[in-house]
């Protein structure tokens, strides 16, 4: 099948879709976005998290033919090329980022959170972030991340 | 072949040793451009799958491929018999088949590839395969793999016993005035990296083929995988791929060799991507334990011997189980001097997943053991659990149970009296069991623990243990600039800024491109045992005091002490003697160096007694919890940690390394176990396998103390792996100080803290 959507601004149409395909999958596989990643496939980690809609979704959950027509926003479209969302700097400052493989999920789901909750508390940032694994950092300076990037965010355009 | 593949990373870092500049991958970390092994895309690339035995134990009787080579879009189904080369695989044993040929050894051992044009065409044709088995009782019982008569071989060829480490230290038949006895019991923990095996194999128009991987040691991967195809390393090419963590998961093959043979077969690029399932199924795991410990004291609590049997179970194949067996031996009771010891570790095949490297290699699971004695010790003789510690802490100058020497600081008393020392915890966040319990806490009751352990940096026992670093200085744009070149995997650990750090406070020069990690260039050993900012860090600073010494030679008959910094020499008065650019020209230096740790020897094989170790590194935890009784659920209120780590050579990513082990150590204490009915995994996924989310972990304080080992680069000691030891058994303490219940196994469960 044919799948068309709006990806990150942009319309995009993927050609051949299986039925049993992921939009993490058409996104990744056929759209050239390997940005959202797939550590579970299985909705339990939170690595491939996107917007859909403006609602933060774990991609690999959404089948392709749910995303027609909608609109989807990936890391990759967070902030102009060459440049950084104030949460992405939060994290690169911070040292939030180890092996990377949870942090364009997180980031995700960081943005969305900043959006809902400026100023998050530091239980608000645990309950938030509860559905993303990072197997690395013991999460410390993840939440030193979003706390640095709600002190500096408030001004600035997401 | 053309292919478009893209890793690698070339950026700039600023700030020397010492300092914490950002990581120079991180740019692209954040914005999702980094790519890691399983982003790698080729054009007419092929997707490989793979068909794994779903019995512990079988014999093969029927295999069928044709209904699979059917199937339209599929290129390739290959058995053990497309291995051109060496049919076997392995770290120190070569035991392992790369595709089982009569027989299976455990549940998930590969058996027929598949490469086809979509993923969803090669798992359909992986179903298609027709095969049966004659299905055996697998060996499951590591206590019964041991006795001949209590189980069969589950090599034909070699006895169940794959290692025996003994050691013997001074009086074996001592007596004590307080005696405290324990069994002990540790479940099989997984590495659980975020990013699945994978990676891209491609052929090349030499008749080789080039591999883009995530792996922690390109060249054994390289090695073994020339063996199995039968070329020669020359024609095996490895190049690190972005890792999503590693942890000891990636030391042995996965999908390596496969990937290689599909790649040949078809001419077309191969790539293989694990899902979560299949990785469970796909790298070995943490080695689960049984421990059986007697602790004598004098009434003082001065400790006068240590007598311990422990049991590894190293599943199908031995992977890295040796070394895993003599840590546990070498390790096994902590950070004390005892003047007698007996112990006695053993490693065993079963039909159980095969177990080796995972952070911590075999210390975790005695640490576990030794501090629950030394809690329990500290009961029987009234003592505060601190204080029996520090009355038996290691120092400088002690030896260890193997007979050697403990050189350079020993800090075990200072690190727990610094943890000891802080203020207690506050007030916790949310209840046990999260925002969703009931509890108004009624049935909660708060505990406190304490743990420490040691841990070897670097191989052991004799292994010729060296990495290699190529450094190149040149003008780039009339300005000095570095490329380094290693074949070092950047796991996630942060090695690729260190590195960086190290070419700026030896060369003082700003510009320092670290060169994808590949094969072109001599080993670099392992990104395991804590090694490679000893290791690697060591090459590299080695190559660039050749550069240095090399430039200074052009400064005709100046002598005496001149140091590189800012791009200009100066002298020992910081004045400038001259320009590093101009000194340097159009002629580029360039140096490789092999470097080496001191040696190591190995153990007596009666008596377990040598020089088998390179360093020894500590930490201490101090866990708060609260627990409710009722329920049986814990939240960890907070975790105060210290750690000597010699040098922080870049402090940042220190406390990384400090704060993401700990979570590992408190995984195992209170989630992280591979449940195993009769060899069988019952929950290969993140829905059944826990791992901690940020919900679980609690706010950590850590110290770091830097107190110089005079042996290695800058002073530095290995950091990764102590804080996944102690942070178990300081949870499972202070579960015990609030509960009063026995917990001698791990991980914790509701239903021991309830006793139902
Ligand atoms: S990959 Fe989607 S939640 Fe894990
Ligand atoms: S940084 Fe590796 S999983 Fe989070």
């Amino acid at each position: 099948m044919r799948v068309t959507c709006t990806v990150n601004g942009t319309t995009r149409t993927a050609d051949d879709v299986w039925p049993g395909e992921s939009l993490l999958y058409v996104l990744r596989e056929r759209l050239g976005l390997p940005g959202s990643k797939n550590a579970c496939e299985q909705g339990e980690c939170g690595s491939c998290t996107v917007y859909l809609d403006g609602t933060a979704v774990c991609a690999c959950l959404v089948a392709a033919g749910q995303a027609a027509g909608r609109d989807v926003r990936t890391v990759e479209g967070l902030a102009p090329e060459g440049e950084l969302d104030p949460v992405q700097r939060a994290f690169l400052q911070t040292g939030a980022v180890q092996c990377g493989f949870c942090t364009p999920g997180l980031i995700v789901s960081v943005h969305d959170l900043l959006a809902r909750v400026p100023k998050p508390t530091d239980p608000q940032i645990r309950e938030a972030l509860a559905g993303n694994l990072c197997r690395c950092t013991g999460y410390e300076k993840i939440m030193d991340a979003v706390r640095l990037a709600a002190s500096s965010a408030g001004t600035e355009t997401r | 072949m053309s292919a478009t593949v893209h890793v690698g990373l070339a950026a700039t870092v600023t700030g020397g040793v010492g300092a914490s500049p950002l990581r120079p991958d991180g740019r692209l970390k954040v914005t999702g451009e980094f790519a890691f092994s399983s982003d790698l895309w080729a054009d007419d690339m092929l997707w490989g799958a793979t068909l794994r035995s779903p019995h512990p134990r079988a014999r093969i009787t029927e295999l069928d491929l044709g209904p699979a080579l059917r199937i339209p879009g599929v290129y390739a189904v290959l058995t053990h018999e497309d291995v051109p080369g060496r049919r076997l695989y392995g770290l120190e044993h070569v035991d392992q088949p790369v595709l089982a040929a009569d027989e299976v050894r455990y549940q998930g051992e590969p058996i027929v590839v598949v490469a086809a044009d979509h993923p969803e065409t090669a798992r359909r044709a992986v179903k298609a395969i027709g095969i049966a088995y004659d299905v055996l009782d697998p060996v499951t019982d590591p206590e019964a793999a041991l006795h001949a008569d209590r189980a069969p071989r589950v090599h034909a060829d070699r006895p169940n016993l794959l290692r025996h480490v003994p050691i013997r230290r001074g009086d074996p038949h001592a007596a004590a005035a307080v005696v405290v006895t324990g069994e002990y019991e540790v479940g099989m923990q997984d590495q659980a990296f975020l990013g699945p095996e994978s990676g891209l194999a491609v052929p090349a128009d030499d008749g080789g083929v080039d591999l883009y991987i995530a792996t922690q040691w390109l060249h054994v991967d390289q090695q073994q995988v020339a063996a199995c195809l039968d070329l020669p390393a020359d024609k095996v090419r490895l190049t690190l791929a972005g890792v999503g963590g590693a942890f000891g998961a990636r030391e042995d093959l996965s999908m390596q060799v496969h990937a290689c043979l599909l790649a040949l077969r078809t001419g077309r690029p191969v790539k293989m991507v694990y899902g979560r399932e299949e990785s469970f199924f796909g790298h070995v795991h943490r080695h689960p334990a049984r421990l059986r410990y007697e602790h004598g004291a004098d009434a003082d609590g001065r400790l006068v011997y240590v007598k311990a049997r422990i049991l590894l179970d190293g599943g199908a194949y031995a992977s890295s189980s040796g070394a895993v067996v003599a840590n546990a031996a070498t390790l096994g009771i902590g950070p004390y001097d005892v003047p007698n010891v007996v112990m006695d570790a053993y490693g065993l095949y079963t039909n159980n997943p095969p177990c080796g490297a995972m952070r911590g290699f075999g210390a975790v699971q005695a640490c576990f053991a030794y501090e629950s004695q030394m809690d329990k010790l500290a009961a029987a003789l009234g003592l505060d659990p601190v204080e029996v510690r520090v009355r038996n802490a290691l120092h400088t100058g002690d030896r260890m149970p193997t007979g050697q020497l403990v050189e350079g600081p020993a800090p075990v008393a200072e690190l727990l009296r610094l943890v000891q020392s802080k203020p207690p915890a506050g007030a916790a966040d949310f209840p046990p069991g999260g925002t969703a319990n009931t509890t108004r806490g009624e049935g909660v009751v708060r505990g406190v623990g304490y743990g420490i352990g040691i841990k070897n940096v670097c191989f052991s026992e004799g292994f010729d243990d060296y990495a290699t670093a190529r450094v190149r200085l040149e003008l780039i744009g009339g300005r000095p600039a570095v490329l380094v070149h290693t074949a070092a995997a950047e796991v996630g650990q942060g090695l690729v800024t260190v590195q960086a750090q190290i070419v700026r406070t030896e060369l003082g020069v700003d510009q320092v491109t670290i060169a994808p990690a590949d094969t072109a260039v001599g080993s670099a050993g392992s990104s395991s045992a804590s090694r490679q900012t000893y290791m690697t860090g060591g090459a590299v600073r080695a190559a660039c005091q050749a550069i240095r010494t090399r430039l200074l030679d052009r400064l005709d008959g100046l002598a005496g002490e001149l140091r590189l910094v800012d791009g200009q020499v100066r002298d020992a008065d910081g004045g400038t003697v001259a320009d590093v650019a101009e000194l340097l020209g159009d002629e580029a230096i360039e140096e490789t160096v092999q470097w080496r740790h001191r040696p190591t020897h190995p153990l007596d094989p009666e008596t377990g007694q040598g020089d088998a170790h390179v360093q020894y590194a500590f930490a201490a935890h101090r866990a708060t919890v609260d627990v409710d009784t009722e329920l049986g659920l814990v939240k960890v209120v907070e975790i105060v940690t210290a750690q000597d780590v010699g040098k922080a050579v870049n402090p940042a990513a220190v406390t990384g390394q400090i704060h993401g082990g700990t979570a590992q150590g408190l995984g195992l204490a209170l989630m992280e176990e591979i449940q195993l009915v009769d060899g069988k995994v019952r929950n290969p996924s993140f829905t059944d396998y826990l791992l901690p989310t940020i919900m679980d972990m609690p706010p950590m304080t850590v110290d770091v103390l830097e107190l110089a080992d005079p042996h290695s680069p800058y002073g530095l000691r290995g950091v990764g792996e102590p804080p996944t030891i102690s942070s178990t058994p300081a949870v499972v303490a202070a579960i015990r100080a609030a509960t009063g219940a026995a917990l001698t196994r791990v991980p914790v469960r509701p239903e021991h803290i309830v006793g139902v």
